[in-house]
């Protein structure tokens, strides 16, 4: 899930130099959410939130969270301190992925089984259209701009550019195999996309469409097979971006203006999505075999604690 | 491999079923501005062999709806890059002759042909479409033969092979140092080419082969199996029960029912497969759910097979945006060509023996035990290709045999 929306940090919090941000992890086998403090470094509840969910995001208000419970077929709103269900988003069934158009008026969904992106007017609680796009649609973004909506489908191994106005594709982009996420810029000059089977990071321009550089990840110790990209994040300033590489259990640091991979930090087994804490200082990734999360310090660009969770952590949402 | 008996029970298993499909779109084609790219599928409807069980589902054309869901697949991206796929089928009747069929209505005007058939006649089609602009796509074998001694240039192979499945057992064991075998081998001649097989593995992996021992009985023997498995197993201590019984006949009578409790392994019990029901990671799930849509039943091997195949012309297609043979094999044989097979790694095909390498599934009936290559069994180059032949020890060569 990419939540790298920067979410301004109340004044009292940042003068009293507190942390207060909570980490949010959908548990895919224990039909549960983690509720995770990361500066205490702890689990601090987890709460039955639905059958096997997977994606997850915060609203930009910070007031709610989006969950995909895949086998209930539906996307559930929950409010993000009580963790009361709100409403139920009519998600199209099996929803995995989804992606939040940057003021949060509309949900779009990938519907995999159906090769479809559900759109979801959110004010009104229903779904407005369905796009076809590829075969097995999984990875999902929105440029900040609120221009377009790629849509990554894994076996048609194509990148679809939707237009938000319209809803229609407007152009098709042919990537490495079985593409999984993509993140835009801060900009939304570039879309970053994953390729899990090819293993590699493709960098797109988001004018022309065209792949601008393809980075291979070439890990020491690590045949080409087992390192396979999944989640894909990119900081506000387009220094670094972040790269999980699921059973190769690290994630891969990238200059974002050279695109050199810097280094690859060891995290946990199966490393799947990743998101920004509020100021950019952290990054959590969630490991799915492993059953936890870790948190990594950017500053000093290393992995500092990891804190079990619970079965499958599949997405992670921060609120500040 | 018990709900998949792909060819390996002779021409007796087949009868007649369907009529042939009459039309065809030679070669490569453009319809409304659209490259048409022309698939032919040639198989023979098989027949329920006597010892299957009432409760397994029975599918005559399995392999076809595979070749159909690629396809389908195909399509979908096709609407985007301009290009169509279409499957044409060609389900012979039992007693007439497949060679004769693929001389007359395939060869030459089709480029790309799957085949879902017994060794022998993918052998005969092979070399009837030696000079001719064909390539192969064998669906249905899973014959070390095929991808060694007898190989054919234009033939690529989609299902693991005995080797790679005994190897992939093997691993398994390897790693759970259940080293001390115990080796039953069924009367049909698959069941040696197996237990060929497994004894390659053994002895690359150093496994201990305690006993050996054919099965004699006739399958009817299964009333009495708690009777006679008991006897027939009281050999010295072993490990594992490795059974070689690819037409299901008595392999699973011996479970719980040896003389010591031993687990059984080989073809029954823990099963080695390219595919199984219980299969889920790695997006397998979502075509699970998407072939049983369309077809009504769960996807089998020989499902798998054709689908890899029809899939593997379509991806190649697509990359190539072209419909030429040529081009088309080139990409498939190079080493970008990577096709999705929904078992975490990148399926390519080996150039030296033109087998699909691919992750094998180590499965019981409802529970998917471990997916090999086993974690520490490392190779320079990929860890698939510490399943099967390596190119070391390939015994395919076809410069000097088949040259073209």
């Amino acid at each position: 899930m990419k939540i790298n929306k920067t979410a301004l940090i109340p004044l009292f919090l940042l003068s009293a130099g507190l942390r207060a941000e909570t980490v949010f992890v959908t548990l895919e086998k224990d039909n549960a959410l983690a509720v995770v403090d990361p500066v205490q470094g702890k689990l601090v509840k987890t709460i039955a939130i639905g059958q096997r969910p997977r994606g997850i995001s915060i609203t930009p208000d910070n007031k709610f969270l989006l969950i995909a419970v895949s086998d209930e077929n539906t996307i559930k709103k929950v409010d993000a301190e009580t963790f009361k269900e709100v409403s139920l988003l009519p998600s199209g069934e099996d929803p995995e992925t989804f992606a939040l158009s940057p003021n949060g008026d509309k949900v779009y969904v990938s519907n995999e089984d159906d090769s479809m992106v559900t759109v979801i007017d959110t004010a009104k609680n229903k779904a407005i259209k369905q796009v076809q796009v590829g075969v097995e649609p999984e990875g999902i973004g929105t440029s900040p701009d609120n221009q377009w909506i790629v849509s990554a489908s894994e076996t048609t191994n194509m990148l679809h550019w939707i237009d938000s106005k319209s809803l229609e594709i407007k152009e098709n982009t042919l990537v490495d195999p079985r593409p999984r996420a993509l993140s835009f810029t801060a900009d939304s000059q570039q879309l970053w996309a994953t390729s899990e089977i090819a293993g590699t990071v493709m960098v797109l321009d988001s004018k022309t469409k065209q792949i601008i550089k393809t980075i291979k990840l070439n890990i020491p110790g690590i045949t080409a097979d087992n390192i396979q990209p999944v989640g894909v994040v990119i900081d506000n300033q387009r220094q670094r971006a972040y790269v999980a590489t699921g059973p190769a259990n690290r994630v891969a640091v990238i200059n974002a203006q050279t695109y050199e991979v810097e280094r690859y930090l060891l995290v946990g087994q199966r490393v799947w999505n990743l998101a920004f804490s509020p100021d950019q200082k952290r990054l959590y990734t969630t490991n799915g075999v492993s059953n936890d999360i870790s948190i990594i310090d950017l500053d000093g660009q290393k992995v500092v604690k990891s804190i079990a969770v619970g079965s499958y952590p599949w997405g992670v949402a921060v609120k500040p | 491999m018990r709900e998949m008996y792909l060819f390996k029970s002779g021409p007796d298993k087949f009868c007649f079923v369907m009529a042939l499909a009459l039309f065809w779109v030679p070669g490569v084609s453009f319809a409304a501005g659209k490259q048409v790219i022309n698939i032919a599928y040639l198989t023979q409807n098989r027949v329920q062999p006597p010892q299957w069980l009432w409760f397994d589902v029975f599918a005559k054309e399995a392999g076809l709806a595979g070749a159909e869901l690629a396809i389908s697949d195909n399509n979908t991206t096709g609407k985007f890059t301009g290009q169509q796929f279409e499957l044409k089928k060609f389900i012979v009747p039992a007693e007439a002759n497949t060679v004769d069929v693929f001389n007359k209505d395939i060869n030459g005007k089709f480029q790309f042909v799957v085949v879902n058939l017994p060794p022998q006649q993918v052998l005969q089609i092979a070399d009837a479409a030696a000079n001719k602009p064909v390539l192969l796509f064998d669906a249905g074998t899973i014959d070390d033969a095929l991808r060694n001694a007898q190989c054919r240039r234009n033939v690529l192979h989609m299902l693991p092979d005995r080797a790679m499945r005994a190897d992939a057992l093997a691993q398994y064991l390897t790693k759970k140092r259940w080293q001390k075998w115990f080796l039953v081998t069924g009367p049909s001649p698959e069941d040696a080419l197996f237990t060929e097989a497994l004894k390659r593995s053994a002895k690359r992996l150093n496994m201990k082969l305690v006993v050996e021992k054919k099965w004699q009985h006739t399958y009817e023997s299964r009333g009495t199996a708690q009777a006679e498995v008991p006897v027939f197993t009281q050999v010295d201590d072993y490990d594992v029960l490795v059974v070689a019984d690819e037409q299901g006949e008595f392999g699973d009578y011996f479970q719980y029912r040896t003389w010591s409790p031993r687990p059984v392994i080989g073809t029954q019990g823990l099963i080695a497969t390219a595919w199984h029901q219980t299969h889920e990671q790695w997006g397998a799930i979502q075509i699970q759910n998407r072939f049983k849509d369309m077809a009504g039943r769960w996807m089998q091997e020989a499902d798998y097979g054709a689908y890899l195949a029809a899939r593997a012309i379509g991806e190649a297609a697509t990359r190539t945006q072209s419909g030429d043979l040529a081009k088309i094999k080139d990409y498939l044989l190079s080493d970008k060509f990577a096709l999705q097979g929904y078992k975490g790694n990148p399926l390519s095909f080996r150039s030296w023996d033109g087998q699909l390498r691919q992750p094998v599934l180590l499965a019981a009936a409802r529970s998917m035990v471990a997916v090999a290559p086993t974690e520490g069994f490392l190779h320079p180059k990929t860890e698939l290709d510490t399943l099967g032949h390596d190119q070391p020890e390939t015994a395919c060569h076809y410069e000097e045999k088949h040259e073209n």
